[in-house]
């Protein structure tokens, strides 16, 4: 148990240095830092001394390990875009796209497991055919059209929600909240369900095909020729059994909500890491764009680390092999 | 004889599913359309003189105050709907089969390789492969996007605009086509017809590409479907964005944020008749998709 544990969080560990290596790679090798950092009228002399006092002239490892120990204290650098520290940007922006995801992550559990278990349990269903066939429809319509789509029943035909911004905020210790306002949740609702409908899709067809697969199994068949009530073969042995793969899914998962809600940031207009992504994509901010990947393969490990100890926590056979 | 069997089968199978035929026939009515188009449409909407100021913001033909001539309305610019979509499904349809073709060739080839050296080369493909599936696809292209702007002298970028998409999208796809490829060769591998060929001596590179890949083409079929399906949707979210093309070469996604502006007023169709045509194109190479996994799967059906 022990040493599974720390062979996870060592993996993390390397994750975290190859992310961090690739954004500084982002950093020293698109562009020239010092022509970011210097107008035109500064002077090559200038500019020399500029670049030996940043230390772009030392050794290629000493500046990555200067850069590494420099983001281990939560020093991220300046944006070229607006010379402000990229840390503070990022961090107001972590709770709107936080809380997004997360309500979008529930919204795609909470409707796409009960219906994954009921689309296999009745595979020849009425019901169960025309679920699949929205879920294919739901596959196809990109996450910006659903945005679009919502934004104009919802927002322009019948008026009933906000169709940009986070609405009204609480400032709970720094972290800027919408979850405690009717007019935040408001706001919320049109990005979350437009972040969940993919989402959802992928969650129904994952406890649909493990729940089918589950249900073919040898232990089912005999408990149904003993006679065990269908009831209890469904939702207690089945079931218990077809959480375990869902369980790491949502992990993998967390990666594509951050990702999709760049766009749904985009057409919600959201004011989350997102959105800062995409126009420091758009004006070359390569220190923003370096920290934004940092920050995103964080959370992701974090996750990932935590789904990985449910994990254990569930499945009875892990802790076994680890005795033996 | 098995695989032609399982080929007459596949099409018996199409034959008697209607939702199949459906998206088929939608399918390739679209591409049809989408090669044609210098033909077929009535105006060229990257020629300034093929279209008026005049005939601006026309609404399609069941609606009043239309003109015959633009069966589905025209744009702000006068441009004939039909005519823009066309066009715009022409550069998306370029851009995703371009993009399909370099991940497979790349997928394919790497996931051929890593089945048959096996071991190290193997891991280590594997574990890139592994990196590159937790990074969503649209951060990838994202990023290679953001990257080919802060290296690419501004002067050519512009002209690159759509080889640097097709690239961003082609990095982003491979690793489906590199895993199937690599999986099924594993299979193959054990089979007495690869380890004749290899007791043979014949050249890795012939038992890989003469022997094992014609008999791996099934699931990768299906993959390229389905992924079709995927570089055109990224294609059109990255336009969407503004990061895609620009609005003087419009593809689906650009026409749909172009229509963005028109989501408040009365002209729904600027907005509504692209977004319509590139859910209906997605959903049928969808449809097609499904089926063929049904088909190459029979455990499933």
């Amino acid at each position: 148990m022990a040493y599974f544990i720390l062979k996870r969080l060592i993996q993390s560990v390397f994750v975290m240095l190859a992310v961090a290596f690739l954004a500084f790679s982002l950093f020293r090798f698109v562009g020239d830092p010092i022509t970011q950092m210097t107008g035109v009228e500064t002077s090559v002399q200038d500019q020399e001394r500029l670049r030996e006092e940043l230390g772009l002239n030392d050794p290629f490892v000493t500046q990555f390990v200067r850069f590494t120990g420099d983001m281990l204290q939560g020093d991220f650098g300046f944006s070229y875009r607006t010379r402000q520290p990229v840390a503070e940007m990022i961090a107001t922006r972590i709770p709107a796209t936080l809380e997004l995801g997360v309500v979008a992550l529930l919204i795609s559990l909470i409707v796409g497991i009960p219906a994954g278990i009921y689309t296999a349990l009745r595979p020849r269903g009425i019901a169960t055919q025309a679920i699949l066939m929205a879920t294919l429809v739901g596959v196809s319509i990109p996450t910006f059209v659903i945005g679009i789509m919502l934004i104009f029943i919802f927002g322009v035909q019948l008026g009933w929600l906000p169709t940009f911004g986070r609405g009204g905020t609480v400032q709970i210790g720094g972290w800027e909240s919408s979850l405690f306002t009717v007019d935040g949740w408001r706001a919320l609702l049109l990005p979350a369900i437009t972040l969940g409908v993919y989402q959802l899709t992928l969650t129904m067809r994952l406890v649909r095909a493990e729940m089918m697969e589950v249900m073919r199994s040898d232990y089912i068949r005999f408990g149904m020729a003993r006679g065990v009530p269908i009831r209890r073969l469904h939702y207690r042995h089945a079931l218990a059994n077809t959480m375990v793969p869902v369980i790491t899914i949502i992990g993998l998962q967390f990666g594509g909500v951050i990702a999709f809600s760049i766009v749904t940031e985009s057409v919600f207009q959201w004011p989350g890491m997102g959105l800062l992504f995409l126009e420091s994509i758009r004006f070359v901010d390569i220190p923003v764009m370096g920290v934004y990947l940092v920050v995103i393969a964080f959370f992701f490990v974090l996750v990932n680390l935590i789904v990985d100890l449910l994990y254990v926590a569930i499945d009875p056979r892990l802790r076994v092999q680890d005795v033996q | 004889m098995i695989a032609f069997l399982k080929r007459y089968e596949g099409i018996w199978l199409f034959a008697h599913s209607p939702t199949a035929i459906i998206a088929g026939i939608v399918a390739l009515a679209i591409l049809i359309g989408a090669v044609f188009a210098p033909w077929i449409a009535l105006v060229n909407p990257y020629d300034l003189s093929s279209f008026s100021l005049f005939d601006g913001l026309l609404p399609p033909v069941w609606q009043e105050g239309a003109n015959p001539k633009f069966l589905l309305g025209t744009d702000d610019q006068g441009r004939d709907m039909i005519s823009s979509i066309l066009y715009g499904a022409r550069l998306s349809l370029v851009i995703g089969i371009a993009a399909l073709t370099i991940a497979a060739v790349l997928g394919v080839g790497l996931g051929l390789a890593a089945g048959y050296y096996g071991g190290r080369f193997d891991a280590i493909v594997m574990r890139i492969a592994d990196v590159q599936l937790a990074l969503p696809a649209i951060l990838t292209a994202l990023l290679i996007d953001g990257i080919a702007r802060g290296i690419l002298p501004a002067a050519i970028q512009q002209d690159l605009r759509v080889a640097v998409l097709t690239l961003a999208i082609a990095l982003s796809l491979w690793v489906n086509f590199a895993r199937t490829a690599r999986a099924s060769s594993f299979v193959q591998m054990n089979k007495e017809y690869v380890q004749a060929a290899i007791m043979m001596g014949q050249r890795p590179s012939r038992v890989m590409f003469v022997h094992i890949l014609p008999n791996i083409l099934g699931p990768l079929l299906v993959i390229t479907t389905v992924d079709l399906a995927s570089a055109i949707l990224l294609e059109a979210t990255l336009s969407f964005l503004g990061i895609g093309l620009p609005a003087d070469s419009p593809s689906l996604g650009t026409l749909i944020r172009i229509g963005m502006q028109f989501l408040l007023s009365g002209e729904w169709w600027i907005l509504w008749i692209p977004t319509l045509f590139l859910v209906v194109l997605v959903v049928s190479i969808n449809i097609l998709g499904d089926f063929l996994r049904d088909v190459f799967n029979p455990r499933l059906r």
